[in-house]
């Protein structure tokens, strides 16, 4: 972050003048007006309040992009130079508060109904009668809970990606072929690694693996038949495609760790083994925390492996929180109920990530 | 005479274990390294390999082409992409080529969207204090970056019904704006760090020299982050192109995605291996080449924020 000091101070003398303050004004709020009676006319028309004649809500986005335009230009007008700052974010924040604010509190609006999209009526506000059906749903609460251990996995990837990392970081030969190669997983799609692995080469009869599997004396390979061999089977797989990215993250943090320090730990006669827990792993620790903590949000995304491969079995065995509201809305077509389970997932994962994040920051800025 | 052909100097026997085991060593390095070379190569390989073989070597578990299995091209003649159907029409390849077009159009220009948007805003919080209302540039930095913990789904349903409002589901547009947002934190974090390795004096010198703060971003400042914008670029197209939940629920017929194509081949026919093998391996195909001509980027793009 940086610091004050570091920012850029610039000091500009702007002469505004009246008139053009008040064409700054009048453009935005113009503009303004116009988004306004656009959406006013919209809304009265969705309520069968007046013919205006309007095929979609298209005309709504226009005039929130023209109100949009006007405010960042408005900015430049009233404010001079500081306004041509503000232009630096503005566009941004426009962008992200109308693409996540605004579907968010629509969202809110249709968890509480019964909004089913196969219907051809539209929504009916139902009151809590989701969030009772959300607790009596199995399916959803063992989707939460398998979320739980395919995150407490994370371990094992970052001890995977962290032994990685060291061999990169270590002397080798053909360093560049052997961290390419590591890195391809991550460049794959999760719907094509699902073919890859999940579908052609974990098949029963002739994958490769299952092939394997057999000479090793597994006799009926059968990945996805019991659960904890399907969950083990989709986690090694969002595995496989992830554990480059913590290396990479790690391997970074390892190459900006000053030789002396290892070689100061060396000539004070500290083995590879204890040079490696007191010296370089304290080190890591902020560049872990920041991989894993990017890893369980990655995490809580799950789902296009679930979906393309087992879409949920056996049984929900294997089920993460979005392929279940997936196949709630592909199966059912419901909506609001749909919404309300994601809006409830969202406040989970708030709560656990601020929750986490406040223990990191206690954890490494010890207060005594 | 015995006395002086004697060796005097005698390695201490720590020594020479020392060395046994620091060659040791030095295989089971590289023999990790090999095999997990193989774990993240083989399924490539099997795909590759997998889209040149017919039904009887599928089945018998084939593997190196010549030796046990004869290449066939099977799996592109039904893709209407194999040497004796590329000349002919095709409707498959049609619809290849559209979801290929698709999937390209609908990740550059949404990675460069947001590159371009990401950029400015990085700059502008790594560079002047703002106050939007009760928000400082803490507070708007963590508003973007926050984004990242939005799951998708969250936001999926919501946007399915806001679409066909605006008639916007299955179009491309609809697409290109989801995806920006998708990587717009991821932008905007690996550009705070670029900029703020940047000093302060370039622009003030060529602020000095006359350009406008505008003037300074775009000449000065700008091509000395180009690498993190490449980095940014990359990793977002990286991203947008494997994306699958977005485009499944967002789009039907005109506006379909590689992996959405992808994925309902295994629905649908599970059984021609050989097709969906040259499927997904044209799907990969891409982000191969990127990967291994662009690594440096993306290891840059990656490392970003983890090194301070």
């Amino acid at each position: 972050m940086a610091d004050i000091s570091e920012r850029l101070h610039v000091v500009t003398g702007d002469a505004i003048s009246a008139r053009r303050r008040l064409f700054g004004r009048g453009m935005i709020w113009g503009s303004f007006a116009v988004l306004a009676i656009v959406a006013a006319l919209q809304f009265a028309q969705s309520y069968n309040l007046m013919k205006v004649g309007f095929a979609n809500w298209r005309p709504t986005l226009y005039a929130y992009a023209f109100w949009a335009v006007c405010l960042c230009w408005g900015q430049v007008v009233l404010r001079g130079e500081q306004g041509k700052r503000v232009l630096f974010v503005l566009p941004a924040a426009l962008f992200t508060v109308a693409m996540v604010v605004f579907p968010l509190l629509f969202g809110l609006s249709i968890a509480f109904s019964d909004w089913n999209l196969a219907s051809s009526e539209g929504p009916h506000f139902n009151g809590l009668a989701n969030v009772r059906q959300m607790w009596g749903d199995t399916f959803f609460w063992n989707a939460l809970l398998n979320m739980v251990y395919y995150v407490l996995a994370i371990a094992v990837e970052y001890a995977i990606a962290f032994g990685l990392a060291l061999l990169l970081a270590a002397d080798i030969r053909a360093r560049k072929f052997f961290r390419v190669s590591f890195l391809l997983p991550l460049m794959l799609s999760p719907v094509a690694v699902s073919w890859m692995i999940g579908k052609s080469m974990l098949e029963i009869r002739f994958g490769p693996i299952a092939h394997l599997a057999r000479y090793l004396g597994w006799e009926n390979p059968s990945f996805f038949g019991s659960p904890w061999v399907a969950r083990a089977a989709i986690e090694a797989m969002d595995a496989w495609t992830f554990i480059p990215f913590m290396m990479i993250m790690i391997l970074a943090g390892l190459q900006a760790i000053p030789r002396e320090l290892q070689e100061a730990a060396r000539v004070d006669g500290a083995s590879g083994w204890k040079s490696f827990w007191e010296v370089t792993f304290p080190l890591m620790l902020p560049v872990s925390l920041t991989a894993v903590l990017i890893r369980i949000i990655f995490k809580l995304k799950l789902a296009d492996i679930i979906i393309t491969v087992t879409s949920g079995g056996p049984g929900g065995a294997t089920d993460s929180v979005t392929s279940y509201i997936y196949r709630v809305y592909r199966d059912r077509s419901n909506v609001g109920y749909g919404t309300l389970l994601a809006m409830f997932y969202l406040v989970i994962i708030v709560a656990a990530m601020t929750v986490l994040m406040k223990l990191v920051d206690r954890w490494m800025n010890p207060r005594y | 005479m015995a006395e002086t052909t004697a060796q005097i100097f005698h390695d201490s026997p720590a020594d020479r274990s020392f060395k046994a085991r620091r060659f040791a060593g030095r295989f089971a390095i590289y023999a990790i390294l090999i095999f997990w070379a193989v774990v993240c190569l083989f399924p490539i390989y099997w795909t590759i390999t997998t889209a040149f073989k017919t039904a009887p070597d599928v089945m018998r578990g084939h593997i190196v082409p010549w030796w046990d299995f004869k290449p066939n091209w099977l799996g592109w003649r039904s893709l209407g992409l194999s040497p004796d159907t590329i000349g002919q029409v095709s409707t498959v390849r049609d619809q290849f080529l559209l979801r290929f077009e698709n999937s390209m159009i609908a990740s550059i220009s949404s990675s460069a969207l947001a590159v371009g948007l990401g950029s400015c805003a990085a700059y502008g919080l790594s560079r002047f204090s703002y106050k939007f209302g009760f928000m400082r540039n803490p507070d708007i930095s963590f508003f973007f970056l926050s984004q990242l913990i939005l799951p998708p789904v969250v936001l999926a349903l919501p946007f399915l019904v806001l679409y066909r409002d605006l008639a916007l589901v299955d179009t491309r547009f609809g697409l290109i704006m989801i995806y920006t947002l998708t990587v717009l934190p991821i932008v905007i974090w690996i550009m705070r760090d670029q900029f703020g390795s940047i000093p302060t004096e370039l622009e003030e010198a060529a602020m000095v020299d006359g350009l406008s703060i505008w003037g300074a971003f775009l000449t000065i400042v700008l091509p000395i982050a180009a690498p993190g914008m490449v980095a940014a670029f990359i990793l977002s197209m990286v991203l947008t192109w494997n994306e699958y939940f977005f485009a499944a629920l967002l789009t039907g017929t005109n506006a379909v995605t590689l992996p959405v194509m992808v994925a309902s081949q295994t629905g649908s026919q599970g059984i021609s291996w050989w097709a969906m093998a040259a499927l997904s391996f044209a799907a990969i195909l891409p982000l191969i080449v990127i990967g291994v001509v662009l690594e440096r980027y993306i290891i840059k793009g990656m490392a970003a924020g983890a090194v301070k």
